[in-house]
């Protein structure tokens, strides 16, 4: 029965689900975006079992003093300062029932001076890993990865004014030949098509598996495995 | 004969002055008697938005003749009775010959006149449209394509769930990277280090986090057999969730209850950033022998995989999000593209019915290749020959694997 | 170890060193490279400029800090434009990080460049909202079932630029910036083409080839990173010469993206040559079947 329940719930949804993407007629037009605003409610709820998680984990290595149990306390203390910082607003005016974006609020201050350059310092990490991914997986160790290998070339140099300068002296029946022309094709033309592919083929793998889902056929992440 | 040059020229200056007054007036007098009164638009229709949920009524009109000559756009205006008061409920630009009054009542009938508007701001009304009155559809025709279609790979798919045999052998391709899951749990084991897993950053309302976790279930079972430590960082507390009761039962159906701990899934944050500096933090720390990054990514999927490669992991990805999977395929040792992410739990179970409904994708495949072909061919025939009979199956074709917006 | 397997086995940090000198070097000579606007581009500016004056355009900030670097010269560049235009301009977010983004944008572009602009009449910041594509779905229909106030707490009616918005489709264009999820897919799928709205949009340089397929039918136009934003702002800068002398971080970016990109280039040159120059040694040794001295 504990895991009947859950395999007719989710098939009664699911089909319903299905159903009313048809039907415009109330009650069934709004059926789906109702049911997304019913998980984003769920959602926020669940964050309290998380935070007490994150809480528990580490609470526990520090107490323990697990290794590398400092990281805990960073992860703690941040955790908190952010939490009693928003909650209590403080330093922001009215105070408890002002605005958690109150200029010059200590939320406010964090976000813009601490979280906002950790964010921006994590994004600008891509540039350096894209130069030593690059670096490791453009060989030409066979004809298509050649083939990849110049795109990518035709592409990082189309992206720069230095691209347009390198094939600019090209005459017009040559033009196509030249390298934002080429980057321009690449992108719409193979990259798209390529694109497309693998979305058609997604979108099939959705349906195979939201079938598979609804119909009780796959259940591991009921934990249970499928009969 | 001084005076009389003085006069001449100022008689000169004179008729000059005279001769070009006259002449703009004339031109005034000439473009007043050119202009006619603005012609209003004509034939307004106003009927039901076909496949809503009421509360919408479009207004359809012949546009003004004077389109050409100055009309800048329309106004249109609503009444509930022919001879009431009517108000302004919207305007729509020169050119356009419709309009969606979206927020109408179903119980109340309503009447629709459309104005002209030149760039002089003179107006000229249309006739009234007929009475109309919205209501809720019970199917969208619109996406009757869509059922259809739908409804055949369906079908297909449920049929070949229903009609599996035990015992036949379905012929399925290799794919690689699910190959090498077995050999990559052994490899975490003989070096004594953890396995990462990576359930994607998104919700359990993403089908490719239900993927990863499917996946992470019976990769569960595998290292619950070889005795080897699993560490889950989620992104979301549901996910946290619904990996922690997974694991659990991955291993009791495995028969190792007692090798579960609680600690092997926890919560690290929602914030994408953070997430990733978290998981590199543990990669970098635990130096786990093998990575999964199995879900939805975003821009945090080279990080994550970079720093992997740094510390010599073997790395098994797999994602359905395009973006990310050059930089997956770059730096990951298998990666799973797109669709073979949703077949991996059924490849890795084997189980008839879940390989047969791989099968009834491939029904689907067939549908859109014959779909891509037999269009572009006929797009190439028309472009070539400019006959409108490939013209118009070309047309047909689009329109068959098109949603219209209503 | 000879100077091949050093260049062979280079070190990843060196790498990392050279694309920091790359980026900083260039920045602190202000190297900065002129754009031209390319048609993917172009089209959203020309839509903009056909737009008559009192139209409404509504901007979704769908990002976060840690792409404000690419996308943010966008916004700024749509800000100026929509204000010189004058267009009524409607600022909400799918993103909570979204919310104080809008109003620093509105601080630093609006209120200080077009201080004559009049908050509530010709812009309104109505703040974040949780429901993803949920949210689109619901606000496509019936604007005013979401927002009952603005950002500031106002009643919604009692805004006068609110005062005609139904839904989606009582604006003339929508722009969504950002790159991620919920993003211009979103709003492509469950905003712009089922209400059949103008729609473009603004998104970082690694989602930006995913949105190409829906250009030009769905998106009328789309900026694609960094260099999309240089070219917008270019555009912007020949359309409006007195934006020349304004901020245009997008287009001095250009520099050092440009360096960097060379750089780039240069490694997997060098990893190409190291790799089929120690492909011949291997196959020189296999065939001599001795050691190399």
């Amino acid at each position: 029965m504990r895991r009947q329940i859950p395999l007719i719930i989710t098939f009664i949804v699911g089909s319903v689900l299905i159903i009313s993407v048809f039907i415009p007629h109330k009650p069934f037009g709004q059926l789906g975006e109702n049911f997304s605003v019913y998980f984003d409610i769920i959602a926020v709820f669940a964050f309290i079992l998380g935070a007490g998680n994150l809480l528990r984990v580490h609470g526990n290595r520090i107490y323990k003093k697990h290794k590398d149990w400092p990281y805990s306390m960073v992860t703690v203390a941040g955790f908190t300062l952010m939490m009693i910082a928003g909650l209590f607003k403080i330093g922001g005016s009215p105070g408890i029932t002002g605005d958690l974006t109150e200029p010059g609020s200590m939320f406010e201050e964090l976000y813009m001076y601490v979280f906002t350059p950790l964010m921006a310092t994590m994004f600008a990490l891509l540039a350096f890993y894209v130069a030593s991914a690059s670096h490791r997986a453009f060989r030409a160790k066979n004809k298509e990865a050649t083939v990849l290998l110049l795109a990518a070339f035709v592409i990082l140099l189309g992206r720069t004014p230095f691209g347009v300068k390198l094939t600019s002296w090209l005459p017009d029946p040559l033009s196509f030949l030249e390298i934002p022309n080429l980057a321009s094709w690449i992108m719409s033309v193979p990259n798209m098509a390529g694109q497309r592919a693998i979305m058609v083929g997604i979108a099939l793998g959705v349906i195979s598996m939201a079938l598979r889902v609804i119909l009780g056929v796959e259940r591991t992440y009921l934990g249970a495995d499928s009969d | 004969m001084k005076a009389f040059s003085y006069s001449f020229t100022f008689c000169c200056l004179l008729g000059l002055i005279l001769l070009a007054t006259t002449d703009g007036l004339a031109q005034v007098e000439s473009s007043d008697s050119l202009l006619s009164p603005l012609l209003p638009p004509s034939e307004v229709i106003a009927e039901d938005h076909p496949g809503d949920a009421g509360g919408a009524i479009i207004v359809r009109w012949k546009l003004s003749p004077d389109e050409d000559r100055g009309v800048t756009g329309y106004e249109i205006l609503r009444s509930t009775s022919p001879t009431g008061e009517f108000s302004s409920i919207g305007f729509a630009a020169a050119g356009s010959n419709r309009y969606i009054d979206a927020n109408t009542e179903d119980s109340l009938t309503y009447y629709y006149k459309v104005l002209a508007i030149d760039v002089s701001k003179n107006v000229s009304e249309s006739e009234l449209s007929s009475p109309v009155r919205s209501s809720a559809q019970w199917f969208d025709f619109h996406l009757l394509n869509l059922l259809i279609i739908g409804g055949l790979i369906c079908g297909a798919v449920i049929y070949f769930i229903a009609h599996a045999k035990k015992g036949k052998k379905l012929f399925l391709r290799k794919i690689a990277g699910l190959e090498a899951v077995d050999e990559a749990i052994g490899r975490a084991t003989e070096m004594g280090r953890p396995i990462l897993f990576i359930p994607g950053i998104l919700d359990m309302d993403d089908v490719q986090t239900i993927a990863g976790i499917t996946i992470l279930g019976r990769v569960a079972k595998t290292i619950a057999q070889y005795d080897t430590k699993l560490n889950v960082p989620t992104s979301r507390s549901i996910v946290m969730s619904t990996a922690m009761e997974t694991v659990k039962e991955a291993y009791i159906s495995a028969g190792r209850a007692d090798a579960y701990s609680e600690d092997f899934v926890h919560y690290v944050t929602d914030e994408q950033f953070g997430y990733v500096a978290a998981v590199d933090g543990i990669m970098v720390r635990e130096k786990p022998a093998t990575c999964f990054y199995i879900g939805a990514f975003f821009a945090e999927s080279l990080i994550m995989a970079e720093t992997g490669n740094s510390i010599g992991a073997i790395q098994i990805a797999g994602t359905a999000m395009p973006a990310q999977l050059p930089f997956f395929v770059a730096a990951c040792d298998y990666t799973l593209i797109g669709e073979e992410l949703f077949a991996a739990s059924a490849y890795l179970s084997g189980e008839p019915k879940q390989l047969g409904s791989l099968k009834g994708q491939d029904v689907g495949k067939i549908i859109a290749m014959s779909a891509i072909v037999i269009g572009a061919l006929l797009e190439t025939f028309f472009a070539i020959s400019g006959s409108s009979f490939f013209g118009s199956l070309a047309e047909l074709v689009h329109k068959l694997f098109s949603i219209v917006a209503s | 170890m000879s100077f091949f397997e050093t260049i062979a086995n280079i070190d990843r940090r060196v790498i990392f060193l050279f694309i920091g000198f790359a980026v900083i070097i260039p920045v602190l000579l202000s190297f900065s490279c002129r754009e031209e606007a390319t048609p993917i581009v172009q089209s959203i500016f020309d839509k903009i400029e056909s737009l008559p004056e009192g139209s409404k355009v509504l901007m979704s900030f769908d990002y976060g800090p840690s792409t404000v670097p690419e996308v943010q010269p966008m916004v700024d560049a749509f800000l100026r434009h929509c204000c010189e235009k004058n267009l009524k301009i409607y600022m909400m977010a799918l993103w909570g990080t979204g919310h104080n983004l809008i109003s620093e944008s509105m601080e630093d572009i609006i209120e200080k460049e077009f201080p004559h602009k009049v908050y509530g009449v010709d812009y309104v910041n109505l703040g974040y909202k949780a429901g993803n594509q949920g949210l689109i779905n619901v606000i496509l229909t019936d604007m005013k079932k979401m927002y009952t106030t603005d950002a500031r707490g106002t009643e919604i009616d009692a805004v006068p630029m609110m005062v005609d918005i139904r839904n989606l489709k009582s604006f003339d264009l929508i722009l969504s910036l950002g790159g991620g999820f919920p993003g211009i897919k979103e709003w492509v799928l469950f905003g712009g083409d089922p209400g059949n709205i103008p729609m473009a949009g603004g998104a970082t340089a690694v989602s930006a080839p995913l949105l190409y397929p829906y250009y030009p039918r769905q998106l009328l136009g789309l900026l694609g990173g960094i260099k999309g934003a240089a070219e917008y702002e270019s555009a912007l800068i020949k359309g409006y010469p007195k934006f020349k002398t304004y901020s245009h971080p997008a287009i001095d970016m250009m520099g050092p993206q440009t360096v960097a990109h060379i750089v780039i280039v240069f490694f997997i040159v060098i990893g190409n040559i190291t790799f089929f120059i120690g492909r011949k040694r291997e196959e020189g040794e296999k065939r001599e079947g001795g050691v190399i001295k």
